[in-house]
């Protein structure tokens, strides 16, 4: 058993009190790190917050606040798990309740990195045993019995020797009398009965019967609709409008336009946009809102060139925003020209150049991906209530943290005036991070001093930008006479932002590389989607990998892990950001559950493995073409996240993920003229369909008893190159260009 | 303007809207029915599916005048409990990931089975390629699809 320090110096991590109505309350950091060592190093301060609380009431009833938005990876589910299994209580009679942004309590409140579990895991054990000590000193004390002869199962204390028990409820107020202990004793996973055990969604019920948990669901009495209307091209600005003819219609209370955000505001990284002067149309339903900015009448005008400063995640980022109308050809056009140019060197081994010059054999090859739309199917949404005094505001967010400071500094209130209820969110993928939306949603308000509704239409959602970024990159590879990989080059491009993850596999594991990016800029906006960066460098590189290993006569999978022997035994460089012993097991797995080399074996297969957020993913996707049309037959995925915490939870995102890989890479693109997005709903813009998905998905865990780490996003980026490789086998072809559907079928 | 006698989930239900709106927008903004989702608006992702004496259709493409004083039924009108056979087998898989998308695949796929009890992989497919879940859950609620139909 491992023994946790719960304090350090003056400060606890951890404080009780007795709860309203009785009881115990213990507030704790949800977020506290994993060693002693870090939090004493770390951001010491910012640590000590307490941002999440526990409950459990004199009827034994246990309340865990969440201050974490959930978007469908289940956390509401699986964070209450650990705690509960700390603590030994019946998780049936835990229940999580969705907290309210509040800066004071609450901090880290981001669903993004599939980082919630990796970085609650700590903190939320800790505070079940630290609930579960009191409880059991409690129960000592009013038995007068040692507490070491206590023992807790199921929500019940138990002294054997006297045959007297009692559940959590009878001692929750004694409990929190007990001095809350320096120290205690965290359960051996093996031990574990709750984690790792699958346990159901606990909303499964209020999504099945429609209960209005999302966003888009959350109105008051009063409420007033109001939609917007964004110019219709990047690279253009509102210059006039004239809104008498919208203004006639019925339930129209008011049109006008307005800014995002204030000329002298520093824009935070969340507060992307491209539109920040917009129409808002405001009236008494959806439909009529929509129907009256049909008959707006909008000039236009081009926006000029502009330099923006954004506080980025870790310092200071410049933005340069070209003018100008752009094309999907024009993009293609620049990209071609700067992947040839000069580029930044992000790393480099040995002499690349050189062994590049004298090299038997050097393949190279050009891999693109298109702009992609997020789509979550809830379109971009937000509820506003905003008086002189203060402001609500409630809805799918994915920072809330950071969009309550940029309304703080556009509405003129500060902080601890605004609140931000978080609701479920109908799908994010990144792109609920970007909280223009909101924003909008307050400014509306303020301005017709009602509670509003702001909602996008589908088009407004998918024409308003913040897309993934269009990405280029050339791969060469070197081989030796006997057929060995002697370099590796990557130069990576994008516009506006590259890929690059310079430090991941094959570094470490090739002598000479070198890895270069370069980017072009724009003045289409971009943000993060599912596993930044990692789902195209996954994509190219891995489906690089396979033509490599092709062209040296190996077994794509053999030749993957000869390298991770190299890196592991020998590595060249010290920041290679992967471990290349758990990357070989997850291969190895695959290997073995896929079937991979059998006789039998499917023969149209593709592997592909990836390593990003912490976690290792590995997948060999099987194709059949019927009539012509490619279909994803199976896939065999396997993972390495640490401990499961909710293994059927966690195999249904390993399938989100897979399904969502396969039809972005399949479909997935988003194309300009002059501007414009050349697509603007599910009629042209192609999402995954069920006759498109994969028939069975088979999904494994590495079992090793090491903390949790993400989920949300690493088995997404291998399946683009999984795909590309089965496809190659099926066709004969190789698919470079992304979406594959329409480059080559 | 007109005055609609809305029959939804066997309750009547009077209002004053313009003929022309969608069922969708009367049912989320005129009545509160919350359970149908908004996704597209153009009939292509089927988050707005509804039952309209039985038959499954778009609310978001069926305006209040299409529909009168026919038998509309809402997720809501399925079951409140979740005791809906396919609800249940919902639960059984925990099928959903963010959920958005699932009381129009659930509505859906209560059409197609009252239609064919029994169907094959290739018919669940086809009969729900209309609803999109950006999630990914496919595998799964084909996986419900043929739990249900087994009761
Ligand atoms: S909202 Fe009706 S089909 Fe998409
Ligand atoms: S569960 Fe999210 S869209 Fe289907």
């Amino acid at each position: 058993m491992a023994v946790e320090q719960i304090k350090f110096g003056r400060r606890s991590f951890i404080k009780s009190s007795v709860a309203a109505g009785g009881g115990l309350l213990l507030a704790f950091n949800w977020f506290a790190p994993e060693s002693a060592k870090a939090a004493v190093s770390g951001a010491e301060s910012a640590w000590f917050k307490i941002n999440a609380y526990l409950k459990i009431s004199s009827q034994g009833g246990i309340t865990i606040m969440s201050p974490n938005p959930e978007v469908g990876q289940n956390i509401k589910t699986s964070m209450p798990m650990i705690l509960a299994e700390e603590l030994d209580a019946n998780w049936k009679s835990v229940v999580v309740e969705q907290a309210p942004l509040d800066t004071n309590l609450y901090t880290r409140q981001l669903a993004g990195g599939s980082d919630s579990i990796r970085q609650s895991w700590p903190g939320l054990r800790r505070a079940g045993a630290t609930a579960r000590y009191m409880l059991v000193e409690a129960a000592a004390r009013k038995w007068n019995v040692p507490s070491k002869e206590i023992t807790v199962e199921s929500g019940v204390l138990l002294h054997q020797l006297s045959g007297r028990k009692g559940h959590f409820g009878e001692f929750a107020l004694e409990a929190a009398k007990i001095p809350v202990p320096s120290e205690v004793q965290l359960k051996d996973l093996t031990n574990f009965s709750i984690v790792g055990k699958s346990q159901k969604n606990v909303d499964g019920l209020g999504i099945v019967t429609g209960m209005p948990l999302f966003g888009l669901d959350y109105i008051q009495p009063g409420t007033l609709y109001a939609t917007i209307a964004h110019p219709p091209a990047f690279g253009l600005r509102l210059k006039s409008f004239n809104a008498t003819k919208a203004k006639a219609m019925p339930g129209i209370k008011d049109i006008f336009s307005f800014k995002t955000f204030n000329d002298d505001y520093k824009r935070q990284w969340t507060d992307t946009s491209s539109f920040t002067e917009l129409i808002a149309v405001v009236g008494n339903s959806t439909w009529e809102v929509m129907n009256a900015r049909a008959e707006l009448v909008v000039e236009w005008e081009q926006t000029p060139e502009s330099r923006i400063i954004m506080a980025g995640f870790r310092s200071d980022m410049e933005v340069n925003v070209p003018a100008g109308l752009e094309s999907t050809a024009d993009h293609h056009r620049k990209m071609k020209e700067a992947a040839t140019g000069p580029a930044k060197t992000e790393r480099r081994d040995g002499n690349p150049e050189e062994t590049f010059r004298t090299a038997a054999k050097v393949i190279e090859r050009i891999y693109t991906a298109p702009f992609i739309a997020h789509s979550p199917l809830e379109p971009l949404n937000f509820f506003a209530d905003v008086t002189s005094e203060r402001a609500l505001l409630a809805g799918s967010i994915q920072s809330p943290e950071y969009m309550e400071k940029t309304l703080s500094a556009r509405l003129g209130l500060p902080l601890e005036k605004i609140e931000i209820q978080m609701t479920r969110i109908g799908g994010g993928f990144g792109r609920k991070l970007y909280g223009h939306y909101l924003v909008e949603a307050a400014v509306i308000s303020q301005m017709v001093k009602a509670p509003i509704k702001l909602i996008y239409s589908r088009e407004e959602d998918m024409t308003s930008g913040v897309y993934r970024p269009m990405y280029h990159a050339t791969y060469r590879a070197a081989l030796d006479s006997s057929n060995n990989l002697i370099a590796f080059h990557v130069k990576m491009g994008g516009i506006p932002e590259n890929a690059l993850h310079a430090n991941r596999f094959p570094a470490g594991a090739v002598d000479n590389y070198l890895a270069e990016s370069w980017s072009v800029p724009s003045n289409i906006s971009v943000g993060a989607m599912r596993a930044p960066g990692s789902n195209f460098n996954a994509a190219a590189e891995q489906s690089f990998l396979d033509e490599v290993a092709e062209a040296a006569d190996k077994d794509p999978i053999q030749f993957r892990l000869d390298l991770l022997r190299r890196a592991k035994e020998n590595p060249v460089g010290k920041n290679n950001d992967y471990n290349a012993s758990r990357y070989a097991v997850v291969l190895e797995l695959l290997r073995e559950k896929s079937g991979w080399g059998k006789e039998t074996s499917p023969k149209n297969r593709g592997v592909a493995a990836y390593f990003c957020h912490n976690s290792y993913s590995a997948q060999v996707v099987d194709v059949v073409v019927e009539n012509g049309i490619p279909r994803v037959e199976a896939v065999c995925c396997t993972n390495d996240c640490g401990v499961v915490v909710n293994p059927d939870a966690a195999a249904n995102m390993v399938e989100g993920s897979i399904v969502d890989g396969i039809g972005n890479a399949m479909y997935g693109e988003l194309t300009f003229t002059n501007g414009k997005p050349d697509k603007s709903n599910f009629d042209r813009y192609r999402i995954i369909r069920h006759n498109e998905a994969p028939r069975k998905i088979d999904v494994h865990f590495v079992e090793n008893n090491l903390p949790p780490s993400g989920l949300g996003e690493p088995p997404y980026p291998p399946v683009f190159a999984a795909l590309a490789n089965a496809l190659y086998k099926a066709t004969g072809k190789r698919y470079y260009h992304q979406p594959f559907i329409k480059n080559q079928f | 303007m007109a005055i609609y006698n809305l029959n939804i989930n066997g309750k009547k239900h009077q209002l004053n809207v313009d003929p022309e709106t969608p069922m969708l927008w009367v049912l989320r903004d005129h009545l509160h029915f919350l359970g149908t989702k908004f996704g597209c608006g153009i009939g292509q992702c089927g988050a707005c599916t509804i039952h309209l004496e039985g038959e499954a259709v778009r609310s978001c493409v069926t305006t209040i005048s299409e529909v009168g004083t026919k038998a509309v039924t809402t997720i809501e009108g399925l079951s409140v409990d979740g005791t809906h056979p396919v609800q249940k087998a919902w639960l059984e898989h925990d099928v959903a990931q963010c959920g958005y998308c699932q009381p129009g695949q659930i509505m859906n796929a209560t059409a197609l089975l009252k239609r064919n009890p029994h169907p094959t992989d290739q018919e669940i497919e086809e009969a729900m390629a209309g609803n999109i879940c950006r999630c990914g859950t496919y595998t799964r609620i084909k996986a419900a699809i043929k739990t249900a139909a087994k009761v």
